[in-house]
């Protein structure tokens, strides 16, 4: 019964705020309604994307590490109005781990809304302070000889990790290898594997 | 101040919330911890001020990285924390 009520109150100021906007021309209707659509079909298979990419085409893996934005945009991903992407390359001596500890700061355009997780105080406080413990939690164990670095995703950019490709993928086109490739693996938390 | 990659910095040790409303992207648990420039992410309207729709002047903001263990006084040696930080934040060691 509250939830619905708030629901009500919710989509009751939305609709003023839309008006307010509309009446003051800072922006329309059609803009509002385009930006909701580019967001709810925002998700990790359009990060997974850009990292098969970057796995069978040197060229394009060079272009997303120097400018995530701009590989995004190459993929047909919508990154106006978004935030520049940066992109983390994971190798076999340093794992990238990513989190905001002050908010939820996420690179939404390509992976979509984050997981309740990323948003959760416990990830938030315990990802920085102990990230090997943290990812642990989903299994994750690095190999001996692997740094971790956790990117906190304090200000202006958005993160994603480009995770290293698994061993025994080595024949597979791009559309088998994105299909691997899963949020977490992008945030850092867990790491790609063959057959999943 | 221009920090060039590799300069040796210092988080300033100060506390703006005890003041009076803020908002920050700056992390406590950074505060006075030393760290090492990365590189430029390049210049931003100042969110401190975008915050509270004041005029906001372009900031530097940077990829400082920090030892993570020094940071914590746990963890495994060698691993890292990499953290944007504005330029009114940082200090030359």
């Amino acid at each position: 019964m509250d939830t619905k009520i708030l629901e009500t109150d919710g989509e009751t100021l939305l609709t003023a705020v839309r008006e307010l906007l509309a009446a003051k021309g800072l922006v329309t209707n059609a803009e509002i309604s385009e930006r909701i659509a580019i967001t709810d079909a925002a998700n990790p298979g359009q990060g997974a994307r850009m990292v098969a990419k970057a796995w069978t085409d040197a060229s394009y893996r060079a272009l997303m590490l120097s400018d995530g934005t701009k590989a995004a945009e190459e993929l047909g991903i919508p990154m106006r109005g978004a935030p520049p992407l940066g992109v983390l390359e994971n190798t076999a001596e340093l794992h990238h781990l990513v989190v905001c500890t002050l908010c939820s700061c996420y690179p939404r355009a390509v992976l979509g809304y984050p997981p309740f997780w990323f948003k959760s105080a416990a990830y938030r406080a315990r990802a920085v302070r102990d990230p090997r413990g943290t990812i642990a939690e989903w299994g994750t164990v690095l190999p001996d000889g692997v740094k971790v670095r956790v990117v906190d995703s304090t200000a202006d950019y958005r993160w994603m990790v480009l995770p290293l490709r698994p061993a025994g993928t080595e024949t597979w086109s791009e559309d088998q290898l994105a299909s691997i490739v899963r949020e977490g693996d992008m945030i850092g938390v867990t790491v790609p594997v063959a057959g999943v | 101040m221009i920090f060039a990659p590799g300069t040796r910095v210092r988080v300033k040790d100060d506390w703006p919330e005890t003041r009076g409303p803020v908002h920050l992207r700056t992390p406590h648990y950074l505060r006075g911890m030393q760290g090492t420039v990365m590189r430029q992410l390049g210049t931003y309207p100042n969110p401190e001020d975008l915050a509270f729709a004041r005029p906001a002047a372009n900031r530097a903001l940077y990829h400082v990285e920090f030892d993570q263990p020094a940071v914590w006084q746990e963890g495994r040696r060698g691993d890292e924390l990499l953290v944007e930080i504005y330029e009114q934040w940082l200090e030359p060691v």
